[in-house]
């Protein structure tokens, strides 16, 4: 063997080695079992196994991405700068008690967070946990007699507007649109029936509670809950100003309600001047109710019926097991320094990931087979040798993707079928190039060697203006699309080593041992 | 090395043209530029009238792919969906038709748990199950139509600078008309077969637009280096040489992409389905267009430019 081609046969066996030890993780990995894969914790051999191994998009492992947006405007200016910050603690927290393994969690531009969770199952809890803001605030329920005098004023305002054809209500009603909706009405609040709950709501808008409720009261709805055997919620007139705020909550733990068989309740602990300031409000308003406000709703509005001192709180109000466990992990985990709305959420159920690999792969398995066939049956043998390079093509693409760890996503598997039909179109050119000059009467060794230099030209420039494109692809691309350009492109750099260098060399070893007249071609 | 074998070896090869074809094919540019041309305003008019269907990542709003366990009619899961609240609700079947795609207008609330809650009422045995949801606020949709916007000018202009230094003038002009050409005939495609733009389906039309310049290379280089040698040929004739020379292989490399494609197109799922349809119909028309554009383009160009010398050599004289 020439010197020249033992380096080359060298570098070829080299570079096959190095791919197939660089996907050796990816392949153990991959044999696992899928719940395996996705909850293997932290530091397992399995959890190191994934680092290595090529990861799958959402797209296909299936989990959600959501894009949050951190709504800042009702925030101090010295506030706002790190509100983003502390959002993505917060959001971790609640996130690392959920328990989901790799989740990502990332700032993006201003004010956005991109949360990723792979694999998960359960995406209403998640979303729900993840954007609630968790804002848990005290406030002092109105007495009996301030309630009533408040639902009077409302109930003269809308008759008011009524009579001037703003809004329509029931003649017979006119002059209790609102009172009429009560099925019960006690301390400060009324007990409104589930159906009449979107009305007492729209009433409420047309009446604009603001400018007929006094500047420190404000009214909450309570959460659904069952009382005197109907299900309903209640109405709250409550002081607009909370006496404290839950921020300095030390534990809170969920328990069996003993109050309220079969129901749950969370027990939270305040600390430091949380538990002095919750011990001064519970002194000063003996026989009074308190409501526990979360994000704007009462979860429950117990009396007070002595000072506590402890700083021990109870949270009670129609939980299950779930919403008490959520509850507790968000208290735990902090609120949130300021609402976040869902911007864009994309989620992908276990079963079609399953379904878009196993598609994606029969489809690049047959497109394969497609081409080798072809490539056979019309260049005979040295069709061979560029199905060789084709297999090494795609060993390479794949190796590369797992040395940069970079995704492998649906679009991806797109773009490794599309390298499969382009990577031989290289080896096409050459080989008719060559049967061209063998017609022209050139011997085999000077026929080939005119094939691959008069090819080479217009083989690179093909590629390039496709390398543009993806280049582009990747700039502007979201995941998925990414994971097409960068297939793509990885496809396309490795065709020229295979189609080019590594065909040629095959060419070389056969026709330097002996000289050949004729080429299976 | 031997230039000559001391004894001319006959070589037989398989071919998918038994003998080297001698087809006058710049004689048919004329209708082919019509046929060009209709395409291409059939979907700038379609654009123009009735305007592309675009997905979610555009328009913003939300689309639930929801699996059953059985075919539901669509009309009856539509009234289902008005009665919950969502009116105009698009509703398709999908896959093997035991899968609904929903799309929606932007909720406030997750839509799902009420829709599932609506099916089972109307179907109890429908064992609804989510299998994808998308859901895609109006801010981000901006910015993703003028992140595809950007991709598209991009590397539409990469693609012309990189073809504008490699080739002449006429070539050039014919390569890049070529591309729009492709570009927007796989788009026509797609619009007239009803199928959503969304920004997989934009990652196609630009790998096709890369693509789309490949074969018009292998013909140009032929064309090229042809004119060299045969420069006492008409400019036509050099050209039906060349693209007689390059045939098989023109039509090899495209048959190679075409079958992959084909392969993901038939068996690579729901998913994908729109950039197979997208990447097929672009290999076939970057084919056609590598001749009946690109190089048709650069004869007429070539001849154009040939008259106007002559003709000012001509004034010269006199």
């Amino acid at each position: 063997m020439p010197r020249n081609d033992l380096w080359k046969s060298l570098l070829v066996a080299g570079a096959v080695l190095l791919s197939l030890w660089t996907l050796w993780p990816s392949f153990q990995f991959y044999q696992l079992p899928r719940e395996e894969r996705i909850s293997a914790p932290k530091d397992t051999p399995t959890a190191k196994l994934r680092e290595k191994s090529i990861p799958l998009g959402l797209d296909l492992q299936g989990g959600m991405h959501l894009v949050l947006e951190v709504d800042r405007s009702k925030l101090p200016p010295e506030e706002a700068a790190g509100a983003v910050d502390r959002a993505i603690e917060v959001i971790r927290n609640r996130i690392d008690q959920f328990g989901v393994a790799e989740p990502i969690i990332q700032k993006q531009g201003d004010d956005r967070i991109v949360v990723q969770l792979p694999g998960l199952s359960d995406r209403e809890r998640a979303k729900d946990l993840i954007g609630q803001t968790a804002l848990l605030e005290f406030k002092l329920v109105r007495n009996q007699d301030e309630a009533a005098a408040l639902f009077t004023r409302l109930d003269a305002t809308l008759a008011a507007k009524a009579r001037a054809g703003e809004i329509q209500v029931d003649t017979a009603l006119v002059s209790r649109a609102l009172s009429s909706l009560f099925l019960d009405f006690q301390a400060g609040g009324a007990f409104i029936g589930v159906a009449d709950v979107p009305r007492a709501t729209e009433l409420l808008a047309a009446a604009g509670p603001d400018s007929v409720l006094s500047r420190d009261t404000q009214l909450l709805w309570g959460s659904e809950e069952g009382y005197a055997g109907r299900t309903g919620r209640w109405l709250y007139a409550v002081k607009r100003e909370p006496e404290m705020t839950g921020g300095s909550v030390s534990n809170a733990i969920a328990n069996p309600d003993d109050q309220n068989p079969g129901g749950w309740m969370v027990n939270m602990r305040l600390a430091g001047r949380g538990a002095s300031d919750f011990a001064r409000v519970t002194a000063a308003n003996v026989n009074r109710q308190l409501a526990i406000v979360l994000d704007n709703t009462v979860r429950s509005a117990p009396r007070i019926n002595e000072r506590i001192p402890g700083g021990d709180a109870r949270i009670s109000g129609s939980f299950d097991a779930k919403d008490a466990k959520d509850l507790e992990i968000v208290l735990k985990a902090g609120a949130l320094p300021a609402p976040v709305s869902i911007a864009e959420e994309r989620s992908v159920g276990p079963s079609l990931g399953q379904d878009s690999i196993d598609a994606g792969f029969k489809s690049a398995l047959i497109g394969t087979l497609f081409v080798i066939v072809f490539m056979i049956v019309y260049y005979q043998g040295a069709g061979l040798i560029a199905i060789a390079a084709l297999i090494l093509n795609i060993l390479l693409l794949f190796a590369g993707l797992a040395g940069l760890g970079a995704t492998l996503t649906l679009p991806g598997i797109a773009g490794v079928v599309l390298t499969i039909g382009m990577a031989v179109d290289a080896n096409v050119l050459i080989f008719e190039r060559i049967r061209e000059e063998l017609r022209n009467g050139k011997s085999v060794r000077t026929a080939i060697e005119l094939g691959y230099d008069r090819a080479f030209r217009t083989i690179l420039d093909a590629n390039v203006t496709t390398l543009i494109s993806a280049a582009f692809l990747f700039q502007f691309g979201t995941g998925p699309i990414k994971g097409f350009a960068v297939t793509l492109s990885l496809g396309l750099l490795a065709n020229m080593f295979t189609a080019v260098f590594f065909t040629r060399m095959i060419f070389d070893l056969i026709t330097h041992r002996r000289s050949l007249t004729r080429l299976s071609i | 090395m031997a230039d000559k074998n001391p004894t001319p070896t006959q070589h037989k090869f398989f071919s998918l043209l038994p003998t080297q074809p001698s087809f006058p094919f710049m004689k048919y540019r004329r209708i082919a530029y019509m046929l060009s041309a209709a395409l291409v305003l059939a979907t700038v008019g379609w654009i123009v009238v009735k305007g592309p269907r675009y997905s979610v990542d555009f328009t913003g709003g939300t689309l639930l792919q929801i699996q059953t366990a059985r075919a539901l009619p669509a009309d009856d899961v539509r009234a289902t969906l008005d009665a919950a609240g969502f009116a105009g609700a698009e509703v398709q079947a999908a896959g093997t038709g035991a899968e609904l795609l929903i799309r929606l207008p932007l909720q406030k609330v997750d839509p799902y748990p009420k829709i599932a809650a609506g099916l089972l009422q109307k179907f109890p045995d429908a064992k609804p199950e989510l299998r994808r949801e998308e859901t895609v606020g109006p801010r981000i949709g901006g910015e993703l139509r003028q992140k595809a916007l950007w991709a598209v000018l991009f590397s539409l202009i990469g693609i012309l600078i990189y073809v504008g230094l490699r080739y002449e003038f006429k070539f050039a002009v014919g390569a890049v008309i070529a591309i729009f050409h492709d570009v927007f005939a796989a788009f026509g495609i797609l619009l007239f077969m009803d199928r959503e733009i969304s920004l997989t389906v934009v990652a196609a039309l630009l790998t096709l637009a890369g693509y789309s310049v490949n074969d018009t290379i292998v013909v140009f280089d032929r064309i090229k280096e042809r004119g060299k040698l045969l420069h006492k040929l008409s400019h036509e004739d050099v050209m039906n040489t060349a693209m007689n020379e390059t045939l098989s292989r023109t039509i090899i490399t495209s048959l190679t992409v075409f079958l992959a494609t084909l392969a993901l197109y038939i068996w690579g799922g729901e998913v994908i389905n729109d950039f197979a349809l997208c990447m097929l119909a672009g290999v076939i028309f970057g084919t056609y267009s590598s001749i009946y554009v690109a190089s048709a383009l650069a004869l007429d160009i070539w001849n154009w430019l040939d008259n106007r010398k002559n003709a000012a050599r001509k004034a010269k004289a006199a």
